[in-house]
């Protein structure tokens, strides 16, 4: 597996480490116990096409989004996330 | 059929080949008071103590493959009770003492050989955490032994006990652990199970959950049929979030890839299993002669079965550190396992929350040692409708609670466990 990042070109998988499913936002402070439960445990746990957390940081140190299908670890989309630094100026 | 001397004698007077059939390939009846989804280690050790143990034999195991063809056939075979905190303790002790009688209990060689399990540690700090571990170990009536270098300088010559920044100051060792033969332990569950009536149904993956007006679970739909029950327990490692998904349920669980390599056969050298304490590689050595040996997880969410090259890289630098030798030895295979870890890096043994359907889930990477607790605790809940003693806190809303039971410390971070 090589994800190909915006910014530094194509990399190998040593390079980044994984933060997981992109998916669960972190409720508002008043949301109460369930939503953190929620938020903090559960998982979708996709056999298939998931939008993930990766960190680049054996190189540009940006947060990337990753497309992957994690049942043949095959990626189709690699973006910065939205207020990584580099995205934030246009990079 | 029981196997012994005779059986052994008379097979070979005729040339071994009236051997019969280890166990029954069934196919599905209409019917079953309890299935088991998942025929690997689990699923199938709880259909022997439910038929054996709590007299329920109207049971079926059904696996989508071929049974023991996913975890139980992948992993490293160490069998331990080496645990610290409250809740895993005793259970894997209780485990333990299931896999010191198993043999006997299932008529079937499963090659359990107790040849130890050894930590070793390499600072002061982690030989205090040892020794806590040691202790917890000793006052609940497990054997452990601290060890310092020069015991160890005994044992084993051969490690790199000099290596600049980790030298290895000493061990913790559980003389009854060891390894099993994983294979054998799935043939020997099936042999034993199918021997009390259960049916054994390959190539039968579960599909969908039959449930009635009031959402209770009253069956399974599946790839040879709808199959009714009035209970079903799923023990399906790493397909536990689509299984439960099926029944509308998310569960705490991550699915991981985890690897395990074995090398081409030499003499014998390892003479227990070790694991490395400054990074993550553990080795034992099998009856062959090759040495099995693993590391981490690969750390991304995957159902694919394998893995990629930067683990290989860190697991055999775990293993040049400990044993600078084996660097002469070839890598001869590798394979990976899809892991259900959860966010405490404890297993789930609990009623769901639909009526009618139990979880037996979330073994993280430990699931081959807890093959015979897991299948008389898991055989309990689903004969009594209440946890047994020993897994009384593998509840499913331990999260919610704040009751859990982190052995690592990680947190909600299911690739770090």
């Amino acid at each position: 597996m090589r994800i190909i990042c915006p910014f530094c070109g194509e990399r190998e998988l040593g390079e980044f480490t994984y933060l997981g499913d992109a998916k669960p936002q972190r409720p508002a402070a008043d949301a109460g116990e369930d939503a953190v439960y929620d938020y903090v445990y559960l998982r979708d746990n996709i056999a298939g096409v998931m939008s993930e957390h990766w960190y680049h940081g054996g190189g540009c140190r940006a947060w990337l989004k990753v497309t992957r299908n994690t049942l043949t670890h095959e990626i189709s989309a690699v973006e910065p996330t939205a207020g990584a630094g580099a995205a934030k100026v246009g990079a | 059929m029981k196997y012994s001397i005779f059986s052994l004698a008379r097979a070979a007077l005729s040339g071994h080949k009236n051997w019969q059939s280890t166990w029954r390939d069934a196919a599905p009846k209409d019917r079953y008071d309890v299935i088991i989804i998942g025929g690997g280690g689990h699923g199938l050790a709880t259909a022997w103590f439910l038929a054996s143990e709590f007299g329920i034999r109207n049971v079926a195991v059904l696996e989508k493959g071929w049974i023991g063809s996913g975890n139980a056939g992948r992993n490293t075979t160490i069998i331990r009770s080496n645990y610290g905190l409250p809740g895993n303790t005793r259970f894997y002790e209780l485990s333990m003492k299931l896999w010191e009688r198993m043999e006997q209990d299932l008529n079937y060689n499963a090659m359990v050989s107790q040849r130890g399990v050894l930590n070793l540690y390499h600072s002061d700090a982690q030989r205090d955490a040892f020794a806590r571990r040691g202790n917890t170990m000793r006052i609940n009536g497990i054997d452990a032994e601290l060890l310092d270098q020069a015991a160890l300088r005994k044992m084993l010559p051969f490690l790199n006990f000099e290596n600049a920044r980790f030298p290895i100051q000493g061990g913790l060792l559980q003389r009854r652990g060891g390894t099993a033969r994983h294979d054998a332990v799935v043939w020997g569950y099936a042999h034993a199970a199918s021997g009390l009536g259960v049916d054994i149904i390959q190539n039968c993956e579960v599909t969908g959950f039959v449930r009635d007006a009031n959402g209770k679970v009253t069956g399974v739909e599946t790839s040879r049929g709808k199959i009714g029950a009035s209970k079903v327990g799923m023990a399906v490692a790493g397909s536990s979030s689509r299984v439960a998904a099926m029944a509308g349920l998310r569960l705490p669980i991550e699915s991981h890839v985890l690897q395990a390599f074995v090398s081409e056969a030499i003499k014998p050298l390892i003479p227990g299993v070790m694991t490395f304490g400054a990074g993550h590689f553990y080795v034992s050595q099998s009856d062959k002669g090759g040495l099995v040996f693993g590391g981490d997880i690969d750390g991304y969410n995957s159902y694919a079965q394998r893995g990629n090259l930067p683990v290989v890289e860190d697991v055999c630098e775990g293993g040049m550190a400990l044993i600078p030798m084996i660097g002469r030895v070839r890598l001869l295979r590798q394979w990976g396992g899809i892991m259900d870890m959860s966010m405490d890096g404890t297993p789930i043994i609990d009623k769901s929350p639909v009526d009618g359907l139990y979880i037996n889930a979330g073994w993280c990477y430990g699931g081959f040692k807890a093959t015979p607790g897991s299948g008389l605790v898991f055989a309990h809940l689903l004969a009594r409708d209440e946890s047994h003693k020993e897994a009384a806190r593998f509840r499913l809303d331990r999260f919610q609670r704040g009751a859990m039971i982190d052995e690592k410390g990680q947190g909600a971070q299911p690739n770090l466990h």
